[in-house]
């Protein structure tokens, strides 16, 4: 049962690591990014590919992801997504649908579509196991790390946009973008990073990801309906909105595989549109924005 | 305080006298409208050898005139609207396994299911933002695919709903190989279909709806029921993609899961930007674009299509649709 929890807060945790970008990109700076799960294929391919290929030791390749899929968001962001922050939620939706579409079949083309494995280093591969009884705490090693690297960029992430000069920035941005640019603030270079950050965060969890959750060229598609339930459901207040949702949903979805596999995935579905009819706004709100 | 005589002054220079005049001009068969349907209407015989392409573009146009109601009319962005195709395509195929295999009457009860199944969610699309309502509506979709999926003994599950056999339409047309019966039923029931939904659209009631989607706040003001009227426009869009869904489960005979998918009803919004929104011919135009590219695409790169896809939607986007289906603008710097 323990066992179950664990495992439930570190798909979460991962959950959340792949989401928190969408969560910035849409809940602060208001777009519907639906190719944000392609941005995490990115991550975890580079992953696999310097490793299979070039024998890269994981914990570099990790980096490596982050920087990878930062830079190509930050490409993006210039060229392609910048026209896009005033149009119409329909066309945002459109057009990262149709990046996701080319994301997924360009995988397909170059990387084959099947799924990729990772080797994990020998020190991740273990299982520690407390107590016994109903009250066992398996704990897979790779999992712990997964928890330990996650709540350590939360408490990063939380840091960055309460305390910084620069989360300050983002925060007066977001809420009205004309006033902070009048104020001196260069918005676009804010957005830009963020964007970055973000795109550059999805990359690590799929990275991480590669091995708990799969990863094959239909990565983006099938893992953005769980990037945007957490979106949905944690609302945009902060990130703790989004860490608590994306908790939520991995606990669930875990207990609910194991305890009633039947029902397999109406527990989160259902969970979702409850919540969403209970509070359309997401759990946490954010007051005072511009909308 | 000469603005009415202003006004008047601007009807007449549009050869109108009377905002009346123009609205009533606006909803005037043209003349080409009756052409073209008859063509359609015959087309399964002038080019018998598509006639099953035909009888797909029929009922994915019938899908897209569906969401256009809610999403070109009334502004409901939806994700998920193959919940209601589904729920229409399983509920003709039971029917006609279970109870009895007339086509039409197979088609309405399939129309009254998925229409029951609208008014029901009409209730979960009324408070939130736009990425509530996605949410919403794609989790409703995803749940009826995960019951489809596991009610297996009602609908054979992921193997899909196999030996439905239907009765002739009318008790006189049998359904044929080729298809050319099943697709004029389906042109048939998208004309009567489009022409109810074109009466609708531009009754007093439709005319409310555009006035919801364009000013929520003042709608209401003016005092339109909103509420009621989203559910009322939801529940019969709901119907109309169920007929939709009904005619697809009897023309192939068959109904599964993947009636339900996200590509689906993703592909429906998309091939509904192509044509336009807010304009019921929209969907048909943009069905037929849709099918017909995919058809030609998907033949020459079977698996690489929806890169192809991916890029004509992005470049959609970026460029902007009135651009793009208007070449000579491209040059032509910002006149206009």
């Amino acid at each position: 049962m323990l066992t179950i929890l664990f495992d439930g807060i570190a798909y979460g945790m991962l959950l959340f690591i792949l989401a928190v970008g969408l969560a910035v990109t849409m809940g602060l700076m208001n777009f519907i990014n639906l190719a944000h799960g392609a941005f995490a294929m990115v991550g975890g391919y580079i992953t696999v590919l310097l490793m299979q290929r070039l024998n890269v030791p994981f914990l570099l390749c990790l980096p490596v992801a982050f920087v990878g899929s930062a830079l190509l968001g930050a490409v993006l962001e210039r060229t392609l997504y910048r026209p896009m922050y005033k149009r119409p939620h329909l066309d945002q939706v459109l057009f990262s649908i149709g990046l996701t579409f080319m994301a997924v079949a360009a995988m397909d083309y170059f990387m084959t579509s099947s799924q990729q494995i990772i080797q994990l280093p020998e020190w991740l591969k273990g299982r520690t196991e407390i107590g016994d009884g109903p009250w066992m705490l398996g704990m897979g090693h790779f999992r712990l790390f997964i928890i330990a690297i996650c709540a350590a960029l939360t408490v990063g992430l939380q840091y960055i946009l309460a305390k910084t000069r620069f989360g300050s920035r983002l925060r007066a941005s977001v809420d009205d973008q004309r006033v902070a640019a009048g104020l001196g603030i260069n918005v676009n270079v804010v957005f830009l990073l963020t964007f970055a950050v973000g795109s550059g965060l999805a990359g690590l969890g799929g990275a991480l990801g590669a091995e708990v959750l799969g990863l094959d060229p239909s990565f983006p598609l099938k893992y953005m309906i769980y990037f945007l339930i957490v979106v949905a459901v944690g609302g945009t207040s902060s990130i703790t909105g989004p860490l608590l949702a994306a908790l939520l949903l991995g606990i669930a979805d875990v207990a609910g595989k194991y305890y009633v596999p039947s029902f397999g995935a109406f527990i989160v579905y259902g969970l979702m549109i409850a919540i969403l009819i209970w509070r359309p706004q997401g759990l946490f709100v954010r007051t005072g924005g511009k909308a | 305080m000469n603005q009415p005589q202003d006004d008047e002054r601007r009807w007449q220079l549009w050869g109108l006298n009377s905002p009346q005049q123009a609205l009533h001009n606006k909803q005037r068969w043209k003349l080409w409208e009756p052409v073209l349907w008859l063509l359609a209407l015959a087309s399964p015989w002038l080019l018998a050898s598509h006639a099953l392409i035909i009888n797909e573009i029929a009922i994915v146009a019938l899908f897209a005139v569906s969401l256009d109601l809610i999403l070109g009319y009334t502004g409901i962005v939806s994700l998920g609207h193959a919940a209601f195709f589904g729920m229409g395509a399983y509920a003709a195929a039971l029917f006609a396994k279970l109870v009895m295999p007339d086509p039409l009457v197979g088609l309405l009860f399939g129309m009254a299911v998925a229409t029951v199944l609208g008014a029901v969610c009409s209730l979960t699309i009324m408070r939130g933002s736009d990425l509530t309502r996605l949410m919403v509506t794609l989790g409703v979709a995803l749940i009826l695919m995960e019951l489809a999926n596991k009610l297996d003994w009602l609908t054979g599950g992921a193997d899909g709903l196999q030996g439905v056999v239907l009765g002739p339409v009318l008790g006189r047309f049998e359904f044929d190989l080729q298809g050319q019966v099943a697709a004029a039923y389906s042109i048939a029931v998208l004309i009567v279909l489009f022409v109810l939904a074109r009466r609708l659209m531009h009754s007093p009631f439709g005319a409310t709806l555009t006035a919801i989607r364009d000013n929520r706040l003042r709608a209401m003001a003016i005092g339109i029921p909103v509420t009621a009227r989203l559910a009322v426009i939801y529940t019969i869009a709901a119907g109309v993609a169920g007929a939709a869904g009904a005619l697809l489960a009897q023309t192939t005979g068959f109904a599964s899961v993947d009636v339900f998918a996200f590509d689906r009803s993703a592909d429906l919004m998309l091939l509904l930007v192509i044509g336009g929104t807010g304009w019921l011919y929209g969907g048909v135009a943009g069905a037929i674009v849709f099918k017909v590219m995919q058809d030609a695409i998907s033949s020459i790169t079977p698996q690489y299509w929806t890169f192809w896809m991916g890029l004509f939607l992005v470049v959609l986007v970026l460029v902007g649709r009135e651009r793009l289906i208007r070449p000579w603008t491209w040059f032509g710097g910002k006149k206009k």
